[in-house]
């Protein structure tokens, strides 16, 4: 069933999820703007993105036949993909969240998720139409 | 959108923040408080922030939380003003040391976070309800 989801979405159903955990880790960042010691991180969209494509590709799945073998990320699993923000101003308190980078870095992400959620909408309307003919 | 951790987030930074502007607001209130007594004079407030995990199975989301509310142990300022009636013996009497711009600065810095709080829940509802309406 997740295949034939998948099949049916294309690579904007992983899209959508990463671009929620995108927005989730901005909204940590602004959160913290003002806590001593707090690194500001960042996820990788476009590794994220062919890590989770990868994933979903039943070729390219590792076989876990041993209890030891370790499977491979599933759709919003994020964590190879977690990055640190570079700080463009260093402060004295160890906090490297710049406000108004975050905040337009929030911005276009939440453009981003309307544009993955568009397209997802758009395939739902479509299957709509197949199925009632109207 | 599973559990939606977006909302403890940035809820949990509301409050800190409502902490740090409610400390800035009594150390202004208390600006010109006067003790005969070193010891009973007012002493400036800050809230202490520390970032909190709010999802255990995501270690990189971080709420906030406030660890404390720390006393300035900066000494009050001895003014000698014999006619004040809470003077002390000798006519000094002890005044908090607050500097009125630093608080206003420190209010201004808390109220911008909280208004980029507050966006951030606005934009998550917005996108949510509209996840929620995929379809229609």
């Amino acid at each position: 069933m997740a295949d034939s989801i998948n099949s049916l979405f294309g690579v904007h159903a992983a899209a959508l999820g990463l671009r929620e955990a995108r927005m989730n880790v901005l909204a940590s960042n602004l959160a913290n703007v003002d806590t001593p010691n707090y690194k500001a991180r960042d996820i990788d969209f476009a590794r994220a993105l062919a890590d989770a494509t990868a994933a979903a590709e039943p070729q390219s799945k590792l076989a876990t036949s041993d209890a030891g073998h370790i499977a491979l990320a599933n759709g919003t699993d994020t964590s190879s993909a977690n990055v640190y923000r570079i700080p463009l101003q260093p402060s004295l308190d160890g906090n490297t969240v710049d406000g108004e980078y975050e905040h337009a870095a929030f911005a276009r992400g939440a453009l981003e998720y309307r544009a993955s959620l568009s397209f997802v909408d758009a395939r739902a309307k479509m299957l709509m139409t197949a199925i009632t003919g109207q | 959108m599973s559990g939606m951790p977006i909302f403890d987030i940035a809820g949990s930074a509301l409050a800190a923040q409502s902490v740090r502007l409610n400390a800035v607001a009594s150390n202004l209130a208390n600006a010109d408080d006067v003790s005969g007594d070193p010891a009973t004079v007012y002493r400036p407030r800050e809230a202490v922030f520390s970032a909190m995990s709010v999802d255990p199975a995501n270690p990189s989301l971080a709420g906030v939380r406030t660890s404390g509310v720390m006393e300035s142990q900066a000494p009050p300022i001895k003014r000698y003003e014999p006619g004040n009636p809470l003077a002390d013996g000798t006519g000094y009497v002890y005044a908090p040391d607050i500097d009125p711009v630093a608080q206003m600065v420190n209010m201004i810095s808390s109220s911008r976070a909280y208004q980029a709080d507050v966006e951030v829940v606005n934009t998550a509802k917005e996108l949510a309800m509209s996840t929620l309406s995929m379809g229609h």
